[in-house]
C-alpha cells in the first residue's frame, strides 16, 4: 500500500463515512429483524383461517390400502436413514425421504388428527369437490363426505338438495344453541346467584346473632324467596328441555374417506364447508367469517379451538383499569418529587430507587402482588366486608383488580420519570409569569404547569400501556387464568366485577402454545393470538398517541 | 423630530444619546418633589457567598417611569425582582435591608406573597403567555381572585387589552391560542395580563429585548400611556430606550447604585465619570 493510498484511506475514515455505514447497517439489521418477526407472525396468523384444499389419496402400507382425506399442513425432507431406523422398508439406494403432515381430523374415530405420511406410501392426490370439512364443538374437525340430513330419524335431504338444506339446518341449530347457552349462562346463573344471596343473608343473620320472632320472620321470607326461585328454575329447565329436543332433532349422516358412516348431531356443528368447491369469493367470505368467529368467539376444547374474545376483553379491561390507577399516582408522585420535595441526598436516593424499580423483573412484582395485594389487602377486605362468604374468598384471591394494581405498580416508574421530565421542561418564565400575577405555587402548578406537561404524562402512559399489555409473568400469580368462566363486565350488578379472574392474550399464547394437549392443532392459534396481541397493543398505543398529539396542539408552546 | 425617529428604529445600546432627544422646554424633575411609591433602604442581596447588590438606597416616584441601566450582570434585574419578591423562588438568595412599598415593608411577616405580587405586576424579557386562549390569558389573574362572572371578565379583559393597545388586533379572535400571536403582540398581551388585575406598580424587565423595532415602538408608546395610572420600573440594555421612555434613570454597576436622577440630567450632564463613560459608549 502506497503512502497515497494510506492517506486516502485516512481521509475516508476522517470523513466519517465508515461510521455512517456502520450506524446505517445497525439500523437496517434492527429493521429487518422487526419486520421479519412481524411478517412471520402475520403470515402464519392470517393464513390459518384461509380454507385449505382437502386432499384425498390412497395410503398403501404393506400391501394394504386405505383412503385418506385431509389437509396438508407441513412437508419436509429427511435423510432416509432416519426413517429406516423407525422400521420402514426403503430401497437401499434412496438417500432422502419426503413426508407430509396431514390433518385428517376425525379424532373421535382414529384418536389422532395429525398424521405423518411418507410420500412413497401415498398415491396420486385428488381434490374432490364433494369433500367436506365440518367444524364441531367437540372432537375437533371432521373430514369426509356428506350423505344425508335426517330429521327425527327420517331422511329429509340427500344428493343435490342436501347442501343448501344442511346450511339452513346448521343456522337453525346455531340459533337454538345460542338460546340454550343463554338459558344456561344468564337465566340459570341469575337463579343461582339469587340462591347464593339467600344463603349469604342467612349467614349474615347468624353473624349478627339475630334470634326470636325476627329470625322466624326472616326465615319465612327466605323460604318464600327460595320457593319462588325453585319455581323459576323449574320453568327454565322445562324451556331448556324443549330446546334440547329441538336441537337434537337434526343429524348429519356422513361418510369418512375410509368408508365408515358417521352420524353427527347438528347441535355439535359450528360450520360445514366444501373447501374444494368454493370459488375465490366463497373462500374470502368463509375466511372473513372465521376471523370474526375467532375474534368474537369463546374458546373450546381446552383453548385449542374457538375464539379468543374473553382474552382480548380481559387484556383491554385490565390495561384500562391499570391506566386509571397508574396515571394519578404517577403524576402526583412526580409533581411532589419535582416541585415540592426538598432537593438533597434523600430525594436523590428516592429518585434512583424509583428509576431502578423499572428494572426489577416483573415476576418479582407478581410475587409482591400475590403476597401483599391478594393475601394481605384482599384477605383484610374479605374479613371486613364479606365475612359471610368465608371461607370462600371474594377479594382474597387473584382477580382483575389485583392484576391491574400489580401492573400499575410495575409501570409506575415509567409514568413518574416521563412526568418529571415533562415538568422539568416547562420554561421557568411561564411559571414566573403566573406567580407574578399573584398565583400561589399550587395555582401555578395546577393551572399552567400541569396542563403544559400533559403530553409528557401521556408519553409515560403510552410506555406504561405498551409494557403492561405485553406482560405475562406477574399476571399468572395475581389474576389471569387459562379459562375464566365469565367476563369481568356483564349485565349483572355492579356490572364491573373487579374480583373476577380474567383471561389475557399473553397468557393465552403461553397456554395454547405450551400447555395444550394438541400441539399441532394449537400452533396456528399461537400465531393468530400473537398477531392479535401485537395489533391490540398497536391500537392502544395509537389511541394514546392521538390523544397526546391533540394535547400538544392545544398546549403548543413556541419553545417546543 | 427626525433624530428621534431614527433613534427609535435603531436598537443598539452602544450609541451615545444626544441631548437633542430631550425636549428643550422640559423641566428637570426633582426626586424630592415626587410622591414616593417604592423606597429601598440599605439593601444587600447575596446569592450564596456572592453579593449581587451592595447597599442600595433608592426612591422610585409614584406614576413615573424609572429606568435601570447598566452593563450585564450589574444587578439591575435582580433589584427589579426584589420589588415583587421573585427572588424568594431562589433557595440560595438572601436579602438584608428594607424595601417599602407605600410605606409598608414587603418582607414583613404579615405580608402575603401572592397578594403582594398581585399589587406589583411584572413583565419579563421574553413574552411568556400561558398555553391558553387570548381571553383566558388576560382573565387569568382575575380568575385567581375568584372572579368568574362572565360579563365582568369580558369587561375587564376588553379594558386591559385596549389599555395595552392590543384590542383592535385581537378582538375577533379572543378564543384563539395566545401562541398564535406575534412576539410583539404576545408582549403586549402579557402587559394586558399584568394590568388586568390593576396593580399599583408594574415592573418591566427588558420588555423589548426580544422584539423587533416596530413592536418596540408600540410597547414604548404603551409605557408612556401607562404611566398616567401606574408606577413603572423598567430595566433596559438600550440607553436610547431609557432616554425615550423614562423620567428617572438609575445607573448601576457591579451591584452598586452609581447614579440616580432625572433622565435628561443624567444623560446630558452626568455627575459621575463612570456614568458618563457608560452612556457615551466608552465603557469597557
Amino acid at each position: 500500500m502506497t503512502a497515497r493510498d494510506q492517506s486516502s484511506m485516512g481521509a475516508w475514515f476522517r470523513s466519517g463515512d465508515p461510521w455512517i455505514w456502520l450506524i446505517g447497517g445497525g439500523l437496517a439489521i434492527s429493521l429487518v429483524m422487526v419486520v421479519g418477526l412481524f411478517l412471520l407472525i402475520a403470515v402464519r396468523g392470517f393464513s390459518h383461517f384461509w380454507p385449505a384444499p382437502l386432499v384425498e389419496t390412497t395410503l398403501t402400507v404393506d400391501g394394504e390400502s386405505t383412503r385418506v382425506l385431509g389437509v396438508v399442513t407441513q412437508t419436509e425432507t429427511l435423510p432416509a436413514a432416519r426413517v429406516r431406523e423407525s422400521g420402514v422398508d426403503l430401497p437401499a439406494e434412496q438417500e432422502f425421504v419426503t413426508r407430509h403432515l396431514l390433518k385428517v381430523g376425525n379424532r373421535d374415530l382414529t384418536g389422532r388428527d395429525f398424521v405423518w405420511y411418507l410420500d412413497e406410501q401415498l398415491d396420486e392426490w385428488t381434490y374432490p369437490d364433494n369433500a367436506m370439512r365440518v367444524e364441531r364443538r367437540e372432537w375437533g374437525d371432521f373430514y369426509g363426505y356428506p350423505l344425508a340430513l335426517e330429521q327425527a330419524g327420517e331422511v329429509v335431504a340427500e344428493g343435490e338438495g342436501l347442501w343448501p338444506e344442511l346450511q339452513q339446518a346448521i343456522e337453525r341449530a346455531e340459533d337454538l344453541h345460542h338460546r340454550i347457552r343463554r338459558l344456561e349462562k344468564v337465566d340459570i346463573g341469575a337463579v343461582n346467584r339469587a340462591l347464593e344471596a339467600i344463603r349469604l343473608d342467612r349467614r349474615r343473620l347468624e353473624f349478627q346473632d339475630v334470634r326470636g320472632p325476627e329470625l322466624v320472620r326472616a326465615e319465612a321470607e327466605f323460604e318464600r324467596r327460595e320457593a319462588e326461585l325453585d319455581r323459576q328454575f323449574a320453568g327454565i329447565r322445562e324451556e331448556r328441555g324443549v330446546l334440547m329436543e329441538e336441537i337434537e332433532r337434526d343429524v348429519l349422516v356422513a361418510e369418512t374417506a375410509s368408508g365408515a358412516e358417521v352420524r353427527i348431531p347438528l347441535a355439535d356443528i359450528v360450520m360445514a364447508s366444501k373447501n374444494n368447491a368454493l370459488g375465490f369469493i366463497g373462500k374470502l367470505d368463509f375466511y372473513l367469517e372465521r376471523i370474526v368467529d375467532f375474534l368474537t368467539g369463546y374458546p373450546r376444547e381446552a383453548n385449542t379451538e374457538g375464539g379468543i374474545f374473553p382474552a382480548i376483553f380481559g387484556t383491554v379491561i385490565m390495561v384500562l383499569i391499570m391506566s386509571v390507577l397508574v396515571t394519578p399516582f404517577g403524576v402526583l408522585a412526580a409533581i411532589y418529587l419535582r416541585e415540592y420535595a426538598k432537593q438533597g441526598t434523600i430525594l436523590r436516593i428516592i429518585r434512583v430507587s424509583v428509576y431502578n424499580l423499572a428494572g426489577v423483573p416483573s415476576i418479582v412484582f407478581g410475587v409482591f402482588g400475590l403476597g401483599f395485594f391478594v393475601y394481605l389487602l384482599g384477605g383484610t377486605i374479605d374479613d371486613l366486608f364479606y365475612p359471610e362468604r368465608l371461607p370462600a374468598p371474594t377479594f382474597g384471591t387473584p382477580g382483575l383488580f389485583w392484576a391491574s394494581l400489580t401492573l400499575a405498580l410495575l409501570t409506575l416508574p415509567v409514568v413518574i420519570v416521563s412526568t418529571e421530565e415533562g415538568l422539568a421542561r416547562i420554561p421557568r418564565t411561564i411559571r414566573e409569569g403566573s406567580l407574578a400575577l399573584g398565583a400561589t405555587k399550587w395555582e401555578t402548578l395546577w393551572k399552567v404547569v400541569v396542563p403544559l406537561s400533559a403530553p409528557a404524562m401521556m408519553t409515560g402512559l403510552i410506555l406504561a400501556v405498551a409494557r403492561a399489555a405485553g406482560e405475562v409473568a406477574p399476571l399468572m400469580l395475581v389474576g389471569v387464568v387459562k379459562l375464566a368462566p365469565s367476563l369481568p363486565v356483564d349485565g349483572e350488578f355492579p356490572y364491573v366485577h373487579l374480583e373476577r379472574k380474567i383471561m389475557h392474550l399473553g397468557f393465552h399464547i403461553y397456554d395454547v402454545g405450551f400447555q395444550s394437549p394438541n400441539v399441532e392443532a394449537a400452533r396456528p392459534l399461537v400465531y393468530a393470538t400473537a398477531l392479535t396481541l401485537v395489533l391490540l397493543i398497536l391500537v392502544l398505543n395509537l389511541t394514546a398517541i392521538a390523544i397526546r398529539n391533540r394535547l400538544r396542539e392545544k398546549y403548543r408552546a413556541e419553545s417546543d | 423630530m427626525e433624530t428621534e425617529s431614527t433613534h427609535r428604529s435603531a436598537d443598539s445600546g452602544s450609541k451615545p444619546v444626544s441631548s437633542s432627544m430631550f425636549e428643550s422646554d422640559r423641566k428637570t424633575l426633582k426626586i424630592e418633589r415626587e410622591k414616593i411609591s417604592i423606597e429601598v433602604r440599605n439593601l444587600d442581596l447575596y446569592y450564596g457567598e456572592d453579593q449581587a447588590l451592595k447597599n442600595i438606597n433608592l426612591k422610585i416616584p409614584h406614576n413615573r417611569v424609572t429606568a435601570f441601566i447598566g452593563p450585564s450582570g450589574c444587578g439591575k434585574s435582580t433589584l427589579l425582582r426584589c420589588f415583587n419578591r421573585m427572588n424568594d423562588l431562589i433557595d440560595i438568595c438572601r436579602i438584608d435591608g428594607e424595601i417599602l412599598i407605600e410605606g409598608k415593608n414587603i418582607h414583613d411577616k404579615d405580608v402575603d406573597v401572592a397578594e403582594h405580587r398581585r399589587r406589583v405586576g411584572m413583565v419579563f424579557q421574553k413574552p411568556n403567555p400561558f398555553p391558553k386562549s387570548i381571553f383566558e390569558n388576560v382573565a387569568y389573574g382575575l380568575r385567581l381572585q375568584g372572579v368568574n362572572d362572565k360579563r365582568k371578565l369580558a369587561e375587564v379583559v376588553e379594558r386591559a387589552l385596549r389599555a395595552a393597545a392590543l384590542w383592535d388586533e385581537v378582538k375577533g379572535r379572543l378564543d384563539d391560542n395566545a401562541f398564535g400571536l406575534s412576539g410583539g403582540q404576545q408582549q403586549r398581551l402579557v402587559i394586558a395580563r399584568a394590568i388586568a388585575i390593576e396593580p399599583e406598580v408594574i415592573l418591566l424587565d427588558e420588555p423589548c429585548s426580544a422584539l423587533d423595532p416596530i413592536s418596540t415602538a408600540k410597547v414604548e408608546e404603551l409605557i408612556q400611556e401607562l404611566k398616567n395610572d401606574y408606577t413603572i420600573a423598567i430595566v433596559t440594555h438600550n440607553m436610547q430606550q431609557a432616554a425615550r421612555v423614562s423620567d428617572f434613570t438609575a445607573y448601576m454597576y457591579m451591584g452598586e447604585m452609581i447614579e440616580f436622577g432625572d433622565t435628561a440630567a443624567l444623560f446630558t450632564n452626568p455627575r459621575r465619570k463612570a456614568t458618563e463613560d457608560y452612556i457615551t459608549g466608552r465603557y469597557g
